[in-house]
């Protein structure tokens, strides 16, 4: 059995954003570029499965839509533990774009279980995983906290309100993770680094097809006025600002 | 031509360290440090994500990696947990690579591979109670008996001396030789007439294990003699001057752990109307600090290219080891200084560092041998 | 162009969230010359789909079916992409929530419509279509544009004021053949039925400042007088003194109630991450330089031990007289 972990190159979290001075586009000089935190998770859990199903899970693959510049995420990947990568040599324009790419190589490469994280750290889409699912005319299991793999079939742990169902589908299948499926991302080994570079990488053509959607400009948030202090004996003034002058009480 | 790019590889090791260290060490590191008690998960972690082996080759089950990847992450690892750094340093720097060098394959395939997998733990025995910096003057006695050596004499503030499996021992076979006559030797720790003293109450680095040990009759097999009669003392000092890259790694993470604290601190602390980074002596604190720790790494990456090239570089280490030693106790004084108040209590993790760095002045050859290896480097 | 305004319903029920939904989807609908149809899955009473006309759905359409059981996204997305065609909506809304965010990116394909996910105020223009979202985790604002015909967008959560903008009521059933499913859920497991921490209005949240997990009597009276759900940060709940479904930051849940009682808490950024969408946050602390107050809307630099019995006392007077 395969599983397909689907990565995007993002900002580090901690990244100061400023925007370019037109406010059309952001500023990414001297950003540090690391794997999307929900992806990192996903991958950790992809690896615990190999290691946990006895040779059955065989080959973790990492796939990305991105240009050259993006292949030290491929290699962290890797690193990690990943088997093989595939870069789809295209600016990942849009959501549905690059979901249509990864799409596209499944056609050739078939794979029982696809994990794609909820949300990506810079743009903050929620859609690849679901857009993938549908062009696969696959099932899509979304907000999974967990993935386990029983006889031979993975099972979902899937976050409703007040709780969760457990989930099971036919392969191919995608899985969109959150929070909660690995606690931490796994550090790779320094044996896992200096074996990086010799693991495949492969590149891939993109296929002709149109993003449905574009940034077209930006702007930083306004500044929160300071906090209103409120005197610790006057507590009944706290209530009253909230319900006369925030009006939420 | 001067490339100061860091390789892939480099950069994603230097991550790695700085996870763990950021992740795990910081959770329990001044508990242990309070209670001196030894890092054995971490360790244990640390080994089987290859930090314990990794200048070791390939072949003898090591990382392959270079020396400006160790300093890279030595230098993370101390900034949050010097304990480990110097089990770390000791395990990689003396004990690996003393073996790798000028072991014997019989002696590598048995000692170093699960020193290198980081299965064991190393420890280098050469200080002693009336010998540190004049190493020469080594009391410990290995008689050579035919087919074993006899080994009687007691060593000081052996790091790695109870968690260790792998002694590295220098001792004295032919004292009217002078150092010529001086030996080095693989012992087991388990070997029978071998005891340790109390673990030390130290100052700083107290969750690393220091010992007295001592030898009472203990018979060290002729095949465990490292290289041939009378090359002990050559065999430390070459192999000193690699754990000098090591300390000075260890010492920079000292040194740049602190600094990044006191930075963080300057910028959330409030006096007299504005943060305190916003007043110059602040300000200028961080700057010298900030200029001594560059040059330090500057100096641990230039000592680490010359041994990654094959060039002379016990030079470099010595100059590396002695500056980043002396700037890692200026550093970490002026760190707590900036904290002020917050800066004495143990919740903050400078007063640690400062007691940490003292010892990086002292060990694996003080700022003063340093000194003496420099100024005789100049008349060359 | 009309909108189809995907309302989830819970147990036949909906919520604040939902009606929040359709005050968009009518304004929206309003800006581009349209109407807002609502949609919902399941058996839902008449009485309480009447409820979604109060905000300004012309025409309620619901789904019925076993099929439709379980919410199977392949199954749900191919139902909503039906409706929105046969009722000539080229903009389907639905809440940019656990079960929006598994419907919404196969709708988008299913009918070639351009997504925004998490769209915070209504669209800025109409020709070209360009919605505001959040960035970067909210450390920027960007302006999204969707250049084909047909339209997703997600609400984000509390983006919207609920309006009332009453209409004339009409039901009607939506017939949608649905495929198999290719999912199968063999268990459901509900954890709690009080309260959800990510419905709560208003949240009461303690801190390390509380000392204790034995102190949180005074807090639990006051989230009781004040109707609201009680929360905490992460080492509250590492150390065991309150559940892990109480966490909440980074790492545990994202909320973003109207007022989030910050008490006895320091502020880390992880923690400020998870709460920093709600309306007012109030933080109780006995450190000033603590870095929640640079969050916080309004603040009181006091112990706890005084300060939460005097909230709660306040919190009966303030309830009593409104």
């Amino acid at each position: 059995m395969k599983i397909l972990v689907c990565i995007s190159n993002v900002p580090d979290t901690t990244t100061k954003i400023k925007l370019n001075g037109d406010q059309k586009s952001v500023d990414m000089t001297g950003v540090q570029w690391v794997i999307n935190p929900w992806d990192e998770l996903a991958l950790t859990r992809a690896m615990e499965l190999k290691e946990q199903s006895g040779g059955k899970i065989d080959k973790i693959t990492v796939i990305t839509v991105g240009e050259k510049t993006v292949e030290p995420t491929l290699r962290k990947a890797l690193a990690v533990g990943a088997d093989n990568a595939v870069r789809i040599d295209t600016v990942p324009t849009d959501d549905y774009y690059v979901a249509a790419q990864i799409a596209e190589y499944l056609k050739k490469e078939p794979y029982e279980l696809i994990i794609t994280g909820i949300e990506s750290s810079d743009y903050n889409g929620s859609a690849v995983g679901g857009m993938l699912a549908e062009f696969l005319d696959a099932p899509s299991i979304s907000s999974v906290s967990n993935i386990s793999f029983e006889g031979d079939a993975f099972v979902m742990k899937k976050a409703i309100d007040g709780g969760n169902e457990t989930v099971t589908a036919d392969t191919p299948m995608v899985a969109v993770v959150q929070k909660g499926i690995a606690i931490d991302p796994r550090i790779p080994a320094m044996r896992g680094i200096m074996m990086a570079r010799k693991k495949p990488l492969l590149v891939e053509a993109p296929v002709e097809i149109e993003a449905l959607t574009e940034f077209v400009n930006f702007e930083m948030p306004k500044p929160k006025p300071p906090v209103k202090m409120v005197d610790a004996e006057n507590v009944a003034e706290l209530f009253r600002l909230l319900h006369e002058e925030a009006k939420v009480l | 031509m001067i490339n100061f790019e860091f390789t892939e590889e480099q950069i994603m090791i230097q991550q790695a360290a700085r996870d763990y260290a950021q992740r795990e060490l910081i959770k329990d590191v001044i508990e242990r440090d309070e209670k001196a008690e030894f890092p054995t998960e971490h360790i244990k972690n640390l080994a089987e994500l290859g930090f314990l082996g990794m200048l070791v080759g390939e072949e003898w089950d090591g990382g392959g990696m270079d020396t400006v990847s160790y300093v890279l992450a030595m230098e993370e690892i101390s900034k949050v947990d010097s304990s480990c750094g110097v089990v770390m340093s000791v395990n990689n720097s003396l004990v690996c690579y003393g073996l790798e060098k000028y072991g014997t394959d019989a002696q590598r395939e048995k000692y170093l591979k699960p020193l290198a997998r980081g299965e064991k733990i190393g420890a280098f025995l050469l200080s002693e109670p009336e010998a540190g910096s004049d190493a020469t003057k080594q009391r410990t006695i290995a008689e050579d008996k035919g087919d074993y050596y006899l080994l009687n004499g007691t060593k000081n503030w052996i790091t790695n001396a109870n968690s260790a499996s792998t002694y590295l021992v220098i001792a004295h076979t032919h004292p009217e030789k002078g150092h010529r006559g001086i030996n080095a030797f693989i012992v087991e720790k388990d070997t029978p007439g071998i005891t340790l003293g109390p673990h030390e109450n130290k100052m700083g680095m107290r969750s690393s294990d220091t010992h007295s040990v001592m030898f009472t009759d203990v018979k060290v097999p002729k095949e465990n003699r490292i290289a041939e009669d009378g090359f002990g003392f050559k065999f430390a000092m070459k192999t000193l001057e690699g754990g000098r890259i090591g300390i000075a790694s260890q010492a920079l993470g000292i040194a740049s752990g602190a600094f990044e604290r006191a930075l963080q601190y300057s910028q959330e602390r409030k006096a007299f109307g504005t943060e305190i980074f916003n007043h110059q002596s602040v300000a200028f604190k961080l700057s010298d600090m900030a200029v001594k720790i560059e040059n330090a790494r500057n100096l641990c990456l230039k000592a680490a290219w010359l041994k990654d090239q094959g060039k002379p570089y016990g030079t470099a280490s010595a100059m590396a080891k002695q500056y980043a030693a002396d700037i890692a106790m200026e550093v970490t004084t002026e760190a707590v200084q900036i904290h002020g108040g917050y800066g004495f209590v143990k919740e903050y993790h400078v007063e640690r560092l400062m007691r940490e760095a003292k010892l990086t002045q002292i060990y694996e050859g003080t700022s003063e041998v340093q000194k003496i290896i420099i100024s005789r480097s100049l008349l060359k | 162009m009309s909108v189809l305004v995907y309302t989830e319903n819970w147990d036949g029920k909906f919520k604040k969230s939902s009606f929040e939904l359709v005050s968009y989807a009518h304004a929206m609908s309003g800006q581009a010359g349209g109407e807002a149809i609502a949609l919902t899955i399941g058996e839902v009473a008449n009485e309480e789909l009447e409820k979604l006309a109060q905000y300004g759905a012309t025409k309620v359409l619901s789904i019925v079916g076993d099929a439709y059981k379980e919410m199977d996204a392949a199954l749900y997305a191919q139902a909503v992409a039906a409706a929105a065609q046969a009722n000539g909506c080229e903009i389907v809304l639905m809440a940019n929530n656990n079960e929006g965010k598994g419907i919404a990116p196969r709708v988008a394909v299913k009918l070639k419509a351009g997504l925004v996910s998490g769209a915070t105020a209504l669209a800025q223009s109409f020709d070209p279509f360009v919605v505001r979202k959040n960035v970067f985790n909210g450390k920027a604002i960007g302006y999204q544009q969707i250049k084909s015909a047909n339209k997703v967008v997600t609400l984000a959560q509390n983006s919207f004021e609920i309006m009332e903008n009453p209409v004339a009521f009409v039901a009607e059933i939506f017939d949608a053949d649905a495929a198999e499913s290719k999912t199968n859920v063999s268990a459901v497991d509900k954890v709690t039925d009080k309260l959800l921490l990510t419905d709560a209005e208003i949240v009461v949240s303690g801190g390390r400042g509380m000392k204790s997990g034995d102190n949180w009597g005074p807090l639990e009276e006051l989230a009781n007088v004040l109707g609201a759900a009680t929360a905490c940060s992460r080492p509250v709940s590492d150390e065991g003194w309150r559940s892990h479904e109480e966490h909440v930051g980074q790492t545990g849940k994202i909320i973003a109630p109207d007022v989030y009682f910050a008490l006895g808490i320091s502020g880390a950024i992880q923690h400020i991450a998870g709460v920093s969408s709600s309306k007012v946050i109030v933080a109780v602390n006995t450190d000033p330089e603590a870095p929640v107050f640079e969050a916080a809307d309004y603040g009181i630099i006091g112990d706890l031990k005084t300060v939460l019995p005097r909230m709660v006392e306040e919190a009966k007077a303030f309830k009593a007289n409104s």
